[in-house]
């Protein structure tokens, strides 16, 4: 719209009367086809509607092109690729590669659903899955409480508070990869700074990271350390939202804090809240880093979620197989799209527009 | 996901790009008019913090030898090279032209076409001048595609004033060192052996102790899960239940090393390369203090891996020439004899063990017999996929979060599904 405004102010402001004329014609002409448009006549109107509409809003169409394709390249088509991967037995051996000069054509077949029923079939899927949800449970639910509880303490007045709220940004200001190499040496179980403060204390040494119930408690701490910034940062943001009035009056009829919180904060914090559950929950799935690179899923495999199965099946093993892996991430992606869809659907329940 | 997958190996090979081959330009090379070599060589090499430094001095002087070859030396360091080098392979492009592969790989990258065949008359030399079971590991289907660099094996490292102090001998049994663990635990407070519990390698001498193996490709059988497999398990655990040991189910080589080094641990299983990393130590200041012998025998027999490295030239290098000369001068007598004097690696030439800097080398005298008796692995493309699987199942024994015979049966499971068709 904005492209044919100043299109035409431009030809008024070059050409004068003539030119405006066919302006203000060209503007009523397309109110007409419009209203062909939303009347319900005959076909031919119809598709000649259609037909002038496409004529009227080319630019939109040329605008949003660049958009649509980069999102079918970048998006569509990796993911069409991966549903058709899946079907295959595509591995190193028979996929097509270059070799310098030498080209190398793929030589996998279409399998249909053998990889699903393999995977589905193996106990490892339960495994992978349990632990994956109760991973993302505990990291969600933890960073949601820690972070509600961290912007209500610094929805306040008080002195050196822009100091607080960067030093809790910081986290996030750390390349992840960083922070999370940073927390391996922390935990290190004979040399680490964790286990020599303690020992200080005089507590024996914790294997952080060699035992599977002490690994699945440190990977989730750091993935909360990790997640804290952006939740507090959005629900203080939403608590700025709520007006001061409402507490003032609460305060009036002589509410008591408890009963502030429950009954003013969190349902004014909602609509931000489930937003960021939601996007957490999706992360927090997804986490690939401080799995992988704070115990490679160890110590044996005690740590290991979907996503960084699906790693191991393509990079990790010899020869690597890209079919069982983009199995894995089809069926990753599967569980996401339910666990959004029903929370959505719990959602308009509870009459939230979202 | 997918995505995910496809951003990682996105950024992998961005940041291989980045580091190794940037703004590269090979040109066409191979040798010019009057066949004298010339172009860029890069060589991505894994030798150790510790080696590098002389691997890159060594590689960097081929050019005295060929003025026109240009030699880039990059450092992959040993955990991320076979990912790095199959992404660098695969892509086709800004891959080097020289891999160090370690042994287990070599068999890998040459089934995947990877691998550029040795010339002719460079193979009949590793036939006639090397070790055999060196040789043996550079081939594939009966072609050569890679020249032995180095070789190597595990042995038994040990603290000599730490044993001394105790009263104890190295230990030649696994039995002996759970009594001079005691000992050692009485008179100094400290653990006796470092085991590492995060990389299955260290889980062959305790296998091939109790007179086992992972596979008989002979019979196309996997043996992991077999009798001494499980025996193999019951071992590393009891070891460290026992206390006679102490683990580390993650960053186990660095732990054992500092362990080793600052006299935490007497003794702990390594391999020649880790020799001048541990010379560096505090424990080591005076060389002497070190001492090394065959890893402890289990019920049945001592048998340590056979290791090393070998180079190979990529196939899809368009410097091939160049390339091939670069291996043939990295693997002559004379580097050997030098990486065995300043680093004390196992030279793989037999002519090399009789000049005088070798025999000089204390431990080269050591590990020269190991290396003879150590065990040959079986040179399948499946031998490094083997170790992953392997890994899982030997942390969660050792660690006691599994039992010997329920790793050893998933091991097993896992080895099947690897090695598909097989026994």
């Amino acid at each position: 719209m904005a492209a044919d405004t100043s299109q035409s102010v431009v030809k008024a402001a070059a050409g004068g009367v003539g030119n405006d004329s066919a302006v203000r014609g060209r503007s009523r002409w397309t109110d007409s086809g419009n209203t062909g448009n939303t009347g319900k006549t005959g076909n031919t109107r119809n598709s000649g509607g259609l037909r002038r509409a496409l004529a009227t809003h080319w630019y939109a169409w040329a605008m949003i092109a660049p958009v649509v394709l980069v999102l079918g390249v970048i998006i569509g088509w990796p993911l069409v690729r991966g549903i058709y991967l899946s079907l295959t037995d595509a591995n190193e051996r028979n996929v097509a590669r270059d070799i310098g000069a030498r080209h190398i054509d793929a030589t996998y077949e279409f399998i249909g659903l053998d990889n699903y029923a393999a995977v589905l079939g193996d106990p490892v899927f339960l495994q992978r899955l349990v632990w994956t949800v109760v991973w993302t449970v505990a990291c969600v639910s933890i960073t949601f409480v820690l972070g509600l509880t961290l912007a209500n303490m610094l929805n306040r007045q008080f002195r050196g508070r822009a100091a607080y709220r960067m030093a809790l940004i910081l986290p996030w200001a750390v390349p992840g990869f960083v922070s999370v190499f940073a927390w391996r040496f922390l935990f290190n179980r004979d040399n680490g700074i964790l286990n020599k403060v303690l020992d200080g204390g005089g507590i024996a040494a914790v294997p952080w990271l060699d035992d599977p119930t002490w690994a699945k408690f440190s990977v989730i701490a750091v993935n909360v350390w990790l997640g804290i910034p952006f939740m507090m940062v959005a629900l203080l943001g939403g608590l700025q939202s709520i007006p001061g009035e409402l507490y003032e009056a609460a305060e009036m009829d002589g509410a008591t804090a408890w009963q502030r919180f429950r009954h003013i904060t969190l349902p004014g914090l909602r609509t931000v809240s489930m937003t960021v559950i939601l996007l957490s929950t999706i992360w927090t799935f997804n986490m690939f880093p401080v799995i992988f690179l704070l115990t490679r899923g160890g110590p044996g495999d005690s740590t290991e979620i979907l996503v960084t199965q699906a790693f191991r099946e393509a990079f990790i093993t010899s020869p690597r197989d890209f079919a069982v892996s983009a199995t894995w991430g089809v069926l990753i992606l599967l569980l996401l799209m339910m666990f959004a869809l029903v929370y959505r659907r719990s959602l308009r329940k509870q009459g939230e527009v979202w | 996901m997918r995505r995910g997958i496809a951003a990682t190996a996105l950024v992998a090979a961005l940041a291989l790009a980045a580091t190794a081959c940037g703004g590269d330009d090979k040109g066409d090379g191979g040798t010019d008019a009057g066949g004298e070599l010339s172009g860029t060589v890069t060589w991505w090499d894994t030798a150790n913090d510790a080696e590098k430094a002389s691997f890159q001095k060594i590689a960097e002087a081929f050019t005295a030898k060929h003025p026109k070859v240009t030699v880039k030396y990059v450092n992959v360091p040993y955990g991320d090279a076979q990912n790095k080098v199959k992404n660098a392979f695969s892509s086709g492009s800004d891959a080097p032209d020289v891999i160090r592969a370690d042994v287990g790989w070599v068999a890998d990258f040459a089934s995947l076409g990877y691998l550029d065949e040795v010339p002719a008359d460079m193979a009949k030399k590793v036939d006639a001048e090397f070790l055999p079971q060196a040789a043996a590991s550079g081939k594939y289907e009966g072609k050569t595609y890679a020249v032995p660099q180095v070789i190597d094996t595990l042995g038994l490292f040990y603290n000599k004033k730490m044993l001394a102090d105790a009263g104890v001998e190295p230990p030649k049994t696994l039995a002996e060192l759970k009594t001079a663990a005691e000992a050692i635990k009485a008179k100094t407070g400290k653990a006796a052996l470092y085991l590492r519990g995060d990389d299955s390698y260290w889980f062959l001498p305790l296998i091939y102790g109790e007179g086992g193996d992972l596979v008989d490709a002979k019979n196309k059988t996997v043996t992991v899960d077999n009798e001494a497999g499980v025996k193999a398990f019951k071992t590393a655990r009891d070891l460290v239940a026992s206390g006679a040991a102490v683990t580390n189910a993650t960053d186990g080589y660095a732990n054992m090393q500092t362990a080793f080094k600052t006299g935490e641990a007497a003794m702990m299983i390594n391999g020649p390369w880790a020799v001048a990393d541990t010379y560096a130590g505090d424990q080591f200041k005076d060389k002497a203090n070190l001492g090394i012998a065959a890893v402890p025998a289990g019920s049945a027999k001592a048998g340590a891996p056979q290791g090393g490295h070998d180079l190979g030239v990529y196939a899809g290098s368009k410097n091939r020439a160049a390339a091939h000369a670069f291996v043939e001068y990295m693997t002559s007598q004379e580097v050997q004899v030098q990486s065995a004097k300043e680093l004390s690696l196992l030279p793989t030439r037999t002519a090399a063990y009789e000049q005088p800097d070798v025999k000089s080398s204390e431990m080269v005298q050591f590990f020269k017999p190991a290396v003879d008796k150590a065990v040959e692995r079986a040179w399948i493309p499946e031998n490094g996929s083997l170790f992953e699987p392997l890994k899982v199942e030997y942390t969660k024994a050792i660690t006691g979060a599994s039992s010997p015979e329920d790793a050893a049966k998933a091991a097993g499971i896992e080895f099947r599904k690897i090695l598909k068709g097989w026994k």
